[in-house]
C-alpha cells in the first residue's frame, strides 16, 4: 500500500502520449482583478513543469484551481484527455490530484499519521478509526522519506519544518497521485532538507508522476524542471524547454514578459544588473 | 494519541527506545500517559482531602459524595458536548436557556399533552419514553437550527447562541404563562436520582464490575494493536498501574455509593410494603450509583469514542487545530460544525430530563447560568479557546472540580455570593496557571 506506483505505460510510450493534465484558458478574477486571465498549460507523465513568476503573478491561483482550493470562473481543465469539473479538494483527490501547499496545510494538534491519513482515513471494520494501521502505514512511508523522523505520535506542531515537509509530502505520495503540486516545498527548509526534497521530486518523476513546481528559486527549478512556464500579472508569458534557455532569458520573461526570441541583449544586461 | 495534551515533548530517543530510559519523566513521556489529567485527579484529592480536614471530616462521607456525584451530572453531561464546540472555534452561549426550554417540553408532555391534548392520562408506561424522547428530538433540531446558522451561513457562533439564550429563555413563558409544572411522571423522577433512581447494591456491583471489565479489556486491546502493527508498546508497569488504579476507584467508587443508605423513613416505608421485619438499629438499603451518573457514564463513554475513534471528532479537532488544513484535506467542514451543534442539543436535552427530574418540576430559572457553568467545567477540564485542545473526560472532571468546590463551600457555610466570587478566582487561576505551564513546555 505504500509503494509507490508502478511506472505508468504512459511514459514509457512513444511520440506523443496523452497529457496527464491540460489547463485550458484558465480565468480567475477577485472582484475585478484578474487574478490568472486566460493561462492554458499541461503537463505529462513523469514530467515536472515549473510555474515560476514574481509575486502576485497567479502562480498559487493557477494551481488552486487544479487543487480544488478555489475553483476557476472559467476555463477547461482536461485529465487523461477527459474533461473534468474539479470544485472542491474532493474531486482533484478523485482524479489522483495530490498538493502540497506553500503554507503547509497540516492540523498541528494531530499527529503525523492522523495528518497523512486527513480526510482518508483507515478504519476498522466497525468504522472507528485504526490509529495503528495508519501509524504503521506511516512509519513505513517515512522510513523511505525522511529516515530520521521518529516523532509519529506526537502533535506535528513540534515538529521542524523539514519533518512538516515530510508529512506533507507523505500525504501526498501515499494515495498513489498521478498529479503532484508543489508550491514552494523547499521554502521552509535547510539545505539538507532541501536535498531531501530534491531527491524525492527526481524519484517520483522516474515511476511516471507528473508533478507541478512553483518556485522562486531559479537555480532549483532548472535543476529539477523540464519545461518552464513562466507567468506575469495574471497572464502566460510562455511555456519553455529548460534545455533551450539561460536562467536570464528565463529571468527576463519573469520580470518584463518577453519570450527568449523577443528580448535584446541590453535588456538582459539591464535585468542582470 | 490525538487529543491528548502533551507538556513534554517525547524525544525521539524516548519514543524509539522506551526500554532504554527508565526515569520516571521518561517513562511518563514514553508512556503517553496525559500529565493534564493526572494533574485534575491530583486537584480533586487536594480540594477533597483539604474540605474534609475544614469541615471537620463532614467532606469525606458516603453521603456528601453520593450527592456530589448527582449534583456534578448535568453539567457534566453538557461539559461533554461544550468540549467538542468550543475545540471546533466555537461556543454554545445557549445551553443554559436551551435547558430550560427542554426541560419544559419534557414536563409539558407528561402534565398537559400525553394526559389533557391527547386525553391518555396520567402515569402511562409510555410517559417517561415519550417525553424523554420527545426532549432529545426537539434538542436535535434546535441543534441542526443553530449548528446550520453557525456551519452553513457562517453567523459566528457567539451571536447565534446569544440570541437562543435569549429566545429559548422568553419561549418559556409561552408554556402556561410560565407556570410550574409538577408533579411529574414517577418514571420520569427516577432519571433525577434519588434513593428510588439509583440502582441498589447489587446492579452498582455489577456495574462496578462491568467496568473494571472495559478497563482491562481496553489496555490489552490496543497493546496488543500496537504490536500488531509493530509500533512501540507502553511499558508494562504503566500500563498496570493504570489497570490497577482504575480498578481501584472505580471498585471504590461503588463501595462508597452503596455504603450511603436509604433515610430511615423511605426504607421503613420500603420494609412494610415487602412485610420485612425492621432488624434493630433501622433497616439499611444500599442506595448505590444514581440513575443520572450512569447516563454520565454512558454519555462519557459515547462522546469520548466519537472524539477519539471516529472520524467525526478526528475532524472536529483538524478544524479546531488548522481550518484550512481540514478544508483542504477534503472535510465537509460546515457539516462537522453542525453535528456539534446537534450533539449539544441532544445532551442538552438529557440534563433537562436530569434537571427537571430531580426537582419533580419545570421551572421558569432551570437551568439559569449554566452555560458560564458548562463552559467553567471545559476550560478547567483543560479545553482551550484556541482551538484544537480539549478532552471528554477532562470536562467531566473539570465539572467534578466545580462541583465539589460548591458543595464543600455549602458545608463551610460560605453564602452563595461568595461561592461565585471564589469559584470565579478558581476559574482564572487555573486556567492562568494552565498556559503559564503549556508555555513552558513548549
Amino acid at each position: 500500500m505504500t509503494d509507490l506506483p508502478e511506472a505508468q505505460p504512459e511514459s514509457q510510450a512513444v511520440d506523443r502520449p496523452v497529457p496527464l493534465v491540460e489547463m485550458l484558458g484558465i480565468r480567475v478574477a477577485f472582484g475585478g482583478v484578474h487574478a490568472v486571465d486566460g493561462v492554458s498549460i499541461d503537463l505529462y507523465p513523469g514530467e515536472v513543469v515549473a510555474l515560476v513568476g514574481g509575486n502576485g503573478a497567479g502562480k498559487s491561483t493557477l494551481i488552486h484551481t487544479l487543487s480544488g482550493a478555489h475553483p476557476a470562473d472559467s476555463g477547461q481543465i482536461v485529465i487523461n484527455g477527459e474533461p473534468v469539473t474539479i470544485s472542491n479538494p474532493r474531486d482533484a483527490r478523485a482524479h489522483g490530484i495530490e498538493a502540497i501547499y506553500q503554507k503547509l496545510a497540516l492540523a498541528d494538534n494531530i499527529d503525523a499519521a492522523g495528518n497523512v491519513f486527513l480526510g482518508r482515513e483507515i478504519r476498522t471494520k466497525f468504522g472507528s478509526l485504526d490509529d495503528s494501521a495508519m501509524s504503521s502505514a506511516t512509519q513505513k512511508l517515512m522510513k523511505r522519506l525522511n529516515p530520521r523522523f521518529k516523532n509519529l505520535r506526537t502533535p506535528v506542531k513540534s515538529l521542524s519544518g523539514g519533518q512538516r515537509q515530510s508529512v506533507a509530502i507523505a500525504r501526498a505520495v501515499h494515495f498513489n497521485a498521478k498529479i503532484l503540486i508543489m508550491d514552494e516545498p523547499t521554502a521552509a527548509l535547510g539545505p539538507a532538507e532541501t536535498g531531501q526534497v530534491r531527491d524525492l521530486i527526481t524519484e517520483l518523476k522516474a515511476e511516471g508522476i507528473g508533478i507541478f513546481l512553483i518556485s522562486h528559486d531559479i537555480h532549483d527549478v532548472f535543476d529539477l524542471a523540464d519545461r518552464i512556464s513562466v507567468m506575469l500579472q495574471g497572464k502566460l508569458v510562455g511555456t519553455v524547454n529548460k534545455d533551450e534557455v539561460t536562467k536570464d532569458e528565463v529571468l527576463a520573461m519573469i520580470i518584463i514578459g518577453k519570450m527568449p526570441g523577443e528580448v535584446s541583449s541590453e535588456e538582459i544586461a539591464e535585468i542582470t544588473h | 494519541m490525538m487529543t491528548d495534551v502533551q507538556t513534554a515533548p517525547v524525544t525521539a530517543d524516548s519514543a524509539s527506545s522506551p526500554a532504554s530510559s527508565r526515569g520516571w519523566r521518561a517513562g511518563l513521556a514514553s508512556a503517553e500517559v496525559d500529565t493534564r489529567m493526572v494533574g485534575m485527579i491530583l486537584a480533586i484529592a487536594v480540594i477533597w482531602i483539604g474540605f474534609n480536614i475544614l469541615s471537620g471530616g463532614d467532606f469525606l462521607t458516603a453521603r456528601n459524595l453520593w450527592n456530589l456525584s448527582v449534583q456534578s451530572t448535568s453539567i457534566a453531561i453538557m461539559a461533554t458536548g461544550m468540549v467538542l464546540i468550543i475545540v471546533s472555534r466555537n461556543i454554545d452561549l445557549s445551553v443554559g436557556s436551551l435547558l430550560g426550554f427542554l426541560g419544559y417540553v419534557m414536563a409539558m408532555v407528561q402534565t398537559q399533552w400525553i394526559p389533557n391534548t391527547f386525553n391518555l392520562g396520567l402515569e402511562r408506561w409510555y410517559t417517561w419514553v415519550v417525553a424523554l424522547a420527545v426532549g432529545l428530538v426537539i434538542g436535535a433540531v434546535v441543534g441542526v437550527v443553530q449548528g446550520f446558522l453557525v456551519g452553513y451561513i457562517k453567523i459566528p457562533a457567539f451571536i447565534v447562541t446569544l440570541g437562543g439564550f435569549l429566545i429559548w429563555r422568553g419561549l418559556i413563558f409561552r408554556f402556561k404563562q410560565g407556570q410550574t409544572l409538577a408533579p411529574l411522571d414517577k418514571a420520569f423522577q427516577l432519571l433525577g436520582g434519588g434513593p428510588k433512581g439509583s440502582l441498589g447494591d447489587w446492579k452498582s456491583w455489577v456495574l462496578g464490575v462491568l467496568g473494571c471489565v472495559l478497563i482491562v479489556v481496553s489496555i490489552l486491546l490496543a497493546r496488543r494493536r500496537r504490536q500488531r502493527f509493530d509500533l512501540p508498546l507502553r511499558p508494562t508497569w504503566v500500563d498496570a498501574t493504570i489497570g490497577v488504579a482504575g480498578c481501584v476507584v472505580v471498585l471504590g467508587a461503588v463501595m462508597v455509593a452503596n455504603s450511603y443508605y436509604w433515610p430511615e423513613q423511605l426504607a421503613n416505608q420500603r420494609a412494610e410494603e415487602q412485610g420485612i421485619p425492621i432488624p434493630e438499629g433501622g433497616l439499611q438499603i444500599s442506595t448505590g450509583i444514581a440513575y443520572p451518573v450512569v447516563i454520565l457514564i454512558a454519555v462519557t463513554l459515547v462522546m469520548t469514542y466519537l472524539a477519539r475513534r471516529r472520524r467525526f471528532g478526528r475532524y472536529v479537532y483538524a478544524i479546531g487545530g488548522n481550518p484550512e488544513a481540514a478544508e483542504l484535506g477534503g472535510i465537509n467542514t460546515r457539516r462537522i460544525i453542525m453535528l456539534t451543534f446537534v450533539l449539544m442539543g441532544v445532551l442538552c436535552a438529557l440534563s433537562a430530563a436530569v434537571q427537571t427530574a430531580r426537582l419533580n418540576a419545570a421551572v421558569t430559572n432551570l437551568g439559569v447560568q449554566n452555560e458560564l457553568d458548562v463552559i467553567s467545567a471545559a476550560v478547567i477540564g483543560g479545553t482551550s479557546f484556541a482551538g484544537g485542545v480539549g478532552t471528554i473526560p477532562g470536562a467531566v472532571l473539570g465539572a467534578v472540580i466545580m462541583q465539589s468546590l460548591r458543595s464543600g463551600m455549602v458545608l463551610l457555610k460560605v453564602d452563595s455570593p461568595m461561592q461565585d466570587v471564589i469559584v470565579g478566582i478558581v476559574l482564572i487561576t487555573a486556567v492562568g496557571l494552565d498556559s503559564a505551564l503549556r508555555r513552558n513546555a513548549n
